[in-house]
This record gives structure tokens, sequence and C-alpha cells, in this order.
């Protein structure tokens, strides 16, 4: 199964656990898996129409959803799903 | 008890719940790297990662530092690409460490957290804020979100040797 990478901003949504497991067979089905499961995460990660939020990337392995097929993205068992934040700031 | 003492504990009440967490160490090898990349990179803005532990004490045992992607002029604003943060939280996760917060420098300006640093802020991380004035590191202070609202509260830092 494949494996989602909690950011550490995010944990408290998951009682502290860094990752979540899931039987999701694209990114669209693991997200909504990992927001059904800690529903106080979906607010965070999706915006109001469902859709992943502008200041939230994913990744799948090393590359971004952005390049691939989106939220259609396949994922396979040795997948790493990863959600990232935008970090960004000055002065 | 009169009103005054009521409101009072009410008010008292309300900080300690909003501001649980308000204390920040930084371990003497963390500061350094933060100083030096901070001396180096001036008058451009450098930016990077902090790992460490939390058990009373929220603790940076680590700097890592990230290369500004800001496109343009880095004088004044960084960026961290999603890539660098894709590969700190699995760093976090293979050195069983956490990833705690961001340092960023201010070149000529105080260590105040900025609107532009509120805009992209994340809750639970620390800001560690370096102000360089003249390539010299003059100040060091740490933001963090309120739990319950988009506003940023000052850490208390905790710093060992800092010269
Ligand atoms: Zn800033």
């Amino acid at each position: 199964m494949a494996q989602i990478i909690i950011p550490t901003p995010l944990r408290k949504f998951t009682n502290n656990e860094s990752t979540f497991t899931t039987k999701g067979a694209t990114v669209k089905e693991a997200i909504a898996d990992l927001t059904t499961t800690h529903n106080g995460l979906a607010k965070h990660i999706l915006d109001d129409q469902n859709n992943i939020r502008t200041f939230i990337r994913i990744y799948v392995g090393d590359d971004d959803i952005n390049t691939l097929e989106k939220d259609a993205t396949a994922i396979s068992d040795s997948t790493v799903v990863s959600i990232i934040p935008a970090i960004a700031g000055g002065c | 008890m009169n009103n005054t003492q009521e409101s009072a504990n009410a008010r008292e009440y309300k900080n300690t719940r909003t501001r649980a967490h308000d204390k920040i160490k930084i371990l003497p090898q963390a500061l350094e790297v933060m100083q030096k990349d901070g001396i180096e990179s001036f008058p451009n803005e450098c930016c990077g990662f902090l790992y460490g532990s939390e058990t009373d004490v929220r603790q940076i045992e680590l700097a890592v530092p990230v290369v500004n992607s800001k496109e343009g002029d880095q004088r004044r604003r960084f960026e961290i690409s999603p890539l660098a943060y894709m590969k700190a939280e699995r760093f976090a996760i293979e050195n069983n460490t956490t990833l705690l917060g961001v340092y960023h420098t201010h070149p000529q300006h105080p260590a105040i957290a900025s609107e532009h640093d509120l805009a992209k802020a994340m809750p639970y991380f620390s800001y560690v804020i370096l102000s360089v004035i003249d390539a010299k590191v003059d100040d060091v202070k740490s933001w963090r979100l309120y739990d319950d609202k988009r506003a940023f509260y000052e850490e208390t830092v905790e710093l060992e040797n800092f010269s």
C-alpha cells in the first residue's frame, strides 16, 4: 500500500503519525482516504470544491503531480506521496 | 470574586491556552550554522530548516541551509522549493528527528516577522528570524502562529554563547 508523508504542521490532525498508509489507487483516492480518516485535515489540504489547495503541492516520489496527471496520477504499493506546504516570506 | 478579578482570570486562562508553548531553545551548533549562512548570504536573505525535539521545551538541535529559490531580488524575499521541503520531511523521518521550523534572515531589517512571513506561515512551525545588519548578526527572534488565529506570537529564545 502506498504511503503518504504528513508534513509536521499537520500532524496534530493525525494523532502525531508522520505517515499514513492507503489503499488508494490514485492521488485523489489516497487524499480522500486520508481526509476521511483524519477529517480535521480536509480544510488544510482541500478547497470547497474538493480540489487540492493552491498553496499545497503533492509529490509522487520526486515528481510534482502537476507535471504528471494531477490528482489522477496512479500510485502503487511502493509509492511515497508527499504533502508539501508552500514556504516563503521576506522582510 | 469581583468582576475585575474574574475578567483578569479569564484573560490569563486565554493566554495560557493559546500560548501553551512559548519557549524555544537553540543549541550552539544550530545557531552557528544560521549565523554563518546569514553572513555569507548578505545582503541577500538566506533560509533553512530547523530540526530537533520537543518535550517540555522545543529544542533546535540542527539547522540545515537550503537554497533560496526566490527568483529575482533576494534582498527582501526568500522561498523554499517544494522538492527541498519534501526532502526535509524525509530527512526527519530517516534520522528520527522532527522538522520544527524554518529560519531566514532579514538583511538590514529587524528580526520582526513581516506580513510576507505571516501570509505563508504554517501553524506549529517556529519561524526563526536573524536580523543581519552590515553583514553582522544583530538579533535572533522566533515567531509562531497562534493555534486559533492568523497572527504570530513571539517565542522566548534561549541561546547559549550568542556573541
Ligand atoms: Zn521575514
